[in-house]
């Protein structure tokens, strides 16, 4: 008989015992250990073939560094390997549901990475003569078209880098409009409900604004007897920062009162478009009143979210900010596009620059790919699918968890923790769903519900992903519900245990540093 | 649509399960004059792929790109060789379409990126601590002032003649909104050590660039010096961080804050952005910095792990009394930073910078052969500016006609500066050829000529 005639069939064999989970090398199975770079033989080392100097020419005038920067160089086959490994440590939407409330992790389309990477628009330069680069400037233009189009507001600010610099600058423009009323130093007060993201009142901060705090009612919108008492005194309000629908998954029902109020009152109206991908399509804002908003193009728009940016987070302004835009802007004329790039002449009243360029063009054009694909039609049943999926969670999850407002939720599905059992914290259960393949949702966010889970599913998932979500959820629930403390230890399953946050903050280290001598010496 | 995975039939069983009629049921507290009958008026409705591609292809080729021509253009953003793994690695899924690493137990591989990030930055800058970036160089700045505010508890930075004009636009604007005044030194080609002469008792901090906006590089620590001596801060910013491979690094010369463009690295010119903004400090000053840190800590079993730290400086903690609003930063960027940075090592990013440094001299060189060409940068990297003995943009336009895109003119970056409209800056980088400089000095000739 030959070796190979029958092959080596493996069957699974019953042991007496469980074998170790620990590992000499660490890595386990298709888990592969890896250290950080700093910790290989590759110091001193490049991984990258450039051609030699000549060394024969300075014109650096004395100007040099005196100690070399010294860091490991790997080779490509080290590199590709060491960020293959540590991305199999990573969550991602293209793995799973990833039900973050407020951050809108839905699907990213692969055709819009494709579009970001043409060299046409990923290997031109901000600066270069804008003779040459009229088909950037057109995209732009268009994107800035489709905004302004669904919004319904007659202006867009496109060069803001991310959600809470969009905030900036409507911010920065309404105190700019208070400057040219002359009531820049009076006008100081702005009203942040206390269920708004960290960023509304950072940012009010940041513009010299006094952030005033209105509560929510027990329905979970602004409490409009507060809001009244509020504004009793007037001459000192600059404006209202609102997120709608608003951070508890909920429309603003009295949201043109407010708009009204608020105008009355002196101020303006900056409204958070955060949570705009539940109305996207279906609602513009600019008709209920409001005088600026940002856009998260990473969020209602598909852009990735890479793990923390970039993003991009164009403004939209009504007619009474416009004026007040930052530079640079596009403008058309017979000549074709040109950028506006100085606060003088054309844009004599905008309050200035935000940042080095003409805003994030790789989101620009995967936005627009985006809207492209979608359509007026597409968007609207996008909003409606997101609404749609969310309330299926709520609904499928109302017996078991407690919903912290009564009534339909718009794209995301608020609960706290009253259902748990005492000594079970949301944090549990976040840890625990880590365990059975989810993301965790949004956890202590809004501030307003205790212990509360914010789940915004989005509308790329499939309702059997759906239904797999809520089984798992709804499995998790009954044990907080029950009291089972093994919930304290999750996640089990994870590449981590629970990690010590209150030790990392105590004493920080930021950065690798080589062992001690005597470390090493007893290694 | 091939976004959506829900079918009619799903809808149908879903809205019974929630018990509703229609979705139209959800949108009932939007009031009743905001409900748009149908779709938003105006636009068009959805396409395949196959079209979506097609026009923004089109779009695309409408723009010169600087692989197109020979090509000169920097002041802030500079044409470099990206490596063909940095782009595979920032688009594995797990780090593209993964959120801020909150739920650190699922996030190692985006945190552990953070941690060699930082390390590297620092190291490069020769600074103690880098956070884990910011939005570009611009905002990096406009940050770094008004946390030397809240630092030295005092209201006056003064900016450098050097610094990018779009850096000190930046600055200007966060700084006046908070009440905090800005002197601005005249445009001046070489006028770093100036800020040494600028600082008084009041001066929270000074800024000043190497290599700066003209291509000029400097030996700041007179600047540091003075600053200290009144209890101010150094700022020390760079456009060009590949300059870092070869120029005296902020924290060589005594800085405070270091604070850069990281484009150079890693990153594609993209029109301006997405890039990544670089942020470092003396461990000192760590608790005062916006943005994410990430830290290294253990887990519950012991094992070493990594998470974001130090989060009472930030937003969604301290709310109104956060060192900055900034929430999404930008991660992908910094991946590809920290990758190609990977591949590079200290040696390769120094070689990497003799191979710029060595190009510009040769660029510098034929200029100046050039007849009427006068170089006016006395010291530089990779990036210098020349005069013309004619307008600067007449000069441009005419080099553009012949396929070389020969930089950026300097009245473009300061229109009121009379004396300097005759003034172009250029860079060269590794990608610069020798034909690509032929090229330069002969349009330039003929058009002189």
């Amino acid at each position: 008989m030959s070796m190979n005639s029958q092959g080596r069939p493996s069957t699974p064999v019953a042991t007496g015992s469980q074998h170790d989970t620990e590992t000499v090398s660490g890595s386990k199975g298709l888990y592969q250990f890896e250290p950080l770079i700093f910790e290989t033989d590759r110091w001193g080392k490049t991984g990258v073939d450039l051609p030699k100097a000549k060394g024969t020419k300075s014109r650096l005038g004395g100007v040099e560094r005196t100690g070399k920067a010294e860091l490991p160089g790997l080779s490509e086959p080290e590199t590709v390997r060491h960020y293959m490994r540590l991305s199999q440590r990573n969550y991602a939407i293209d793995l799973g549901l990833f039900p973050l409330g407020s951050c809108t992790m839905k699907h990213n389309p692969r055709l819009n990475e494709k579009m970001a990477r043409l060299p046409g628009f990923a290997d031109i330069h901000p600066m270069q003569p804008q003779a040459s680069v009229q088909g950037a400037l057109e995209l732009i233009d268009e994107l800035a078209t489709w905004l302004k189009t669904l919004t319904g507001m007659p202006a867009v600010a496109m060069s803001p880098k991310a959600g809470a610099h969009g905030e900036l600058c409507g911010m920065l423009a309404i105190r700019q409009a208070l400057i040219s009323r002359g009531e820049a130093d009076t006008r100081k007060r702005v009203l942040v409900p206390a269920s708004a993201h960290g960023t509304n009142p950072a940012t009010a901060a940041q513009c010299g604004f006094i952030v005033d705090e209105i509560g929510a009612d027990k329905r979970g919108r602004v409490d409009m007897d507060d809001l009244r008492a509020k504004l009793e005194k007037t001459d000192d309000v600059a404006g209202i920062m609102l997120t709608n629908p608003n951070t508890c998954g909920l429309f603003e029902t009295d949201i043109k009162e407010i708009a009204d109020l608020i105008h009355e009152a002196g101020g303006y109206f900056y409204c958070d478009g955060a949570n705009f991908n539940a109305i996207v399509g279906r609602v513009r804002p600019g008709d209920l009143g409001i005088d600026a908003m940002h856009i998260n193009l990473h969020k209602t728009f598909s852009t990735p979210h890479g793990g923390g940016g970039p993003g991009s987070g164009p403004t939209v302004l009504s007619e009474a900010l416009a004026p007040f835009a930052p530079v640079p802007f596009i403008l058309k004329d017979e000549d074709g596009f040109r950028l506006v790039e100085e606060a003088e002449e054309e844009a004599k009243e905008s309050f200035g620059r935000m940042a080095s360029f003409h805003g994030q063009m790789g989101m620009f054009v995967r936005a627009l790919s985006y809207m492209l694909s979608h359509g007026a039609d597409g968007l609207k049943q996008v909003a409606e699918d997101a609404v749609l999926n969310a309330n299926y969670i709520q609904a499928k999850l109302k017996t078991v968890m407690t919903p912290a407002f009564d009534g339909f939720c718009m794209h995301e599905a608020l609960f706290s923790d009253k259902f748990t059992a005492e000594g079970i914290e949301t944090i549990d259960i976040a840890k625990a769903l880590i365990d059975e393949g989810y993301h965790p949702m949004t956890m202590y966010f809004p501030l307003v519900v205790h212990g509360a889970m914010l789940i915004e599913p989005t509308e790329t998932e499939s309702k059997a992903e759906l239904d797999r979500f809520c089984g798992a959820l709804e499995s998790v629930a009954r044990r907080a519900a029950q009291d089972d403390d093994t919930l304290k230890g999750a996640p089990y399953l994870a590449p981590m245990k629970r990690l010590d946050e209150t030790h990392a903050a105590r004493k920080p280290v930021l950065k690798w540093a080589p062992p001690a001598p005597e470390q090493l010496a007893a290694e | 649509m091939r976004y959506l995975p829900l079918t009619q039939e799903d809808r149908a069983d879903m809205l019974s399960a929630i018990g509703a009629n229609s979705v139209d049921d959800f949108y009932t507290d939007v009031p009743e004059s905001a409900r748009l009958p149908g779709t938003v008026p105006g636009l068009p409705d959805h396409q395949g792929e196959f079209a979506v591609e097609r026009y923004l292809t089109k779009l695309a080729s409408k723009n010169v790109t600087a692989s197109d021509s020979a090509f000169f253009v920097g002041c802030g953003a500079y044409k470099h060789h990206v490596p063909a793994s940095i782009d595979m690695v920032i688009q594995r899924s797990e780090f593209l379409t993964t959120y801020t690493p909150y739920q650190p137990e699922i996030a190692q591989g985006t945190l552990q990126t953070l941690f060699e990030f930082q390390t590297q930055v620092a190291e490069i800058t020769a600074m103690d601590v880098a956070n884990a970036s910011m939005y570009d160089g611009a905002t990096s700045c406009a940050e770094a002032a008004v946390m030397a505010c809240r630092a030295t508890r005092r209201k006056k930075v003064v900016l450098s003649g050097g610094l990018h004009p779009h850096y000190a636009a930046s600055t200007k604007l966060l700084c006046e909104a908070q009440g905090i005044e800005v002197v601005q030194l005249p445009a001046a080609i070489d006028g770093e050590l100036e800020l040494a002469g600028a600082v008084d008792d009041a001066t929270a901090c000074v800024i000043g660039q190497s290599p700066n906006v003209f291509g000029t590089i400097t030996d700041m620590t007179p600047v540091a010096d003075a600053a200290h001596e009144k209890k101010a801060l150094f700022v020390s910013v760079f456009t060009e961080a590949v300059s870092l491979g070869l120029v005296k690094p902020p924290g060589e010369m005594g800085a405070d804050i270091a604070v850069g463009e990281g484009q150079s690295i890693g990153n594609s010119l993209n029109f301006g952005g997405p890039y990544v903004g670089l942020f470092a400090a003396t461990q000192k000053l760590v608790r005062q910095m916006p943005g994410r840190l990430c830290g290294e800590t253990t887990d519950a079993e012991g094992k070493r792990g990594f998470v974001l730290t130090l989060s009472t400086r930030e937003q969604h903690i301290r709310r109104d009394k956060a060192t900055s609003n900034i929430c999404t930063n930008s991660g992908l960027c910094a991946l590809a930073f920290t990758a190609h940075m990977t591949l590079l090592g200290g040696k390769g990013l120094h070689d990497l910078a003799v191979l710029n440094h060595e190009a510009a001299c040769d660029l510098a060189d034929a200029l100046e052969a050039v007849n009427g060409v006068e170089i006016l940068t006395p010291r530089f990297f990779n990036e210098f500016a020349f005069r013309v003995p004619m307008n600067a943009a007449d000069a441009l336009q005419g080099l553009l006609d012949r396929d070389v895109v020969g930089g950026v003119r300097v009245s473009r970056l300061y229109p009121h500066e009379d004396e300097l409209s005759n003034v172009i800056v250029c860079a060269a980088t590794e990608c610069t050829t020798p034909e690509d400089i032929a090229a330069y000095a002969s349009a330039l000739k003929e058009i002189l000529s």
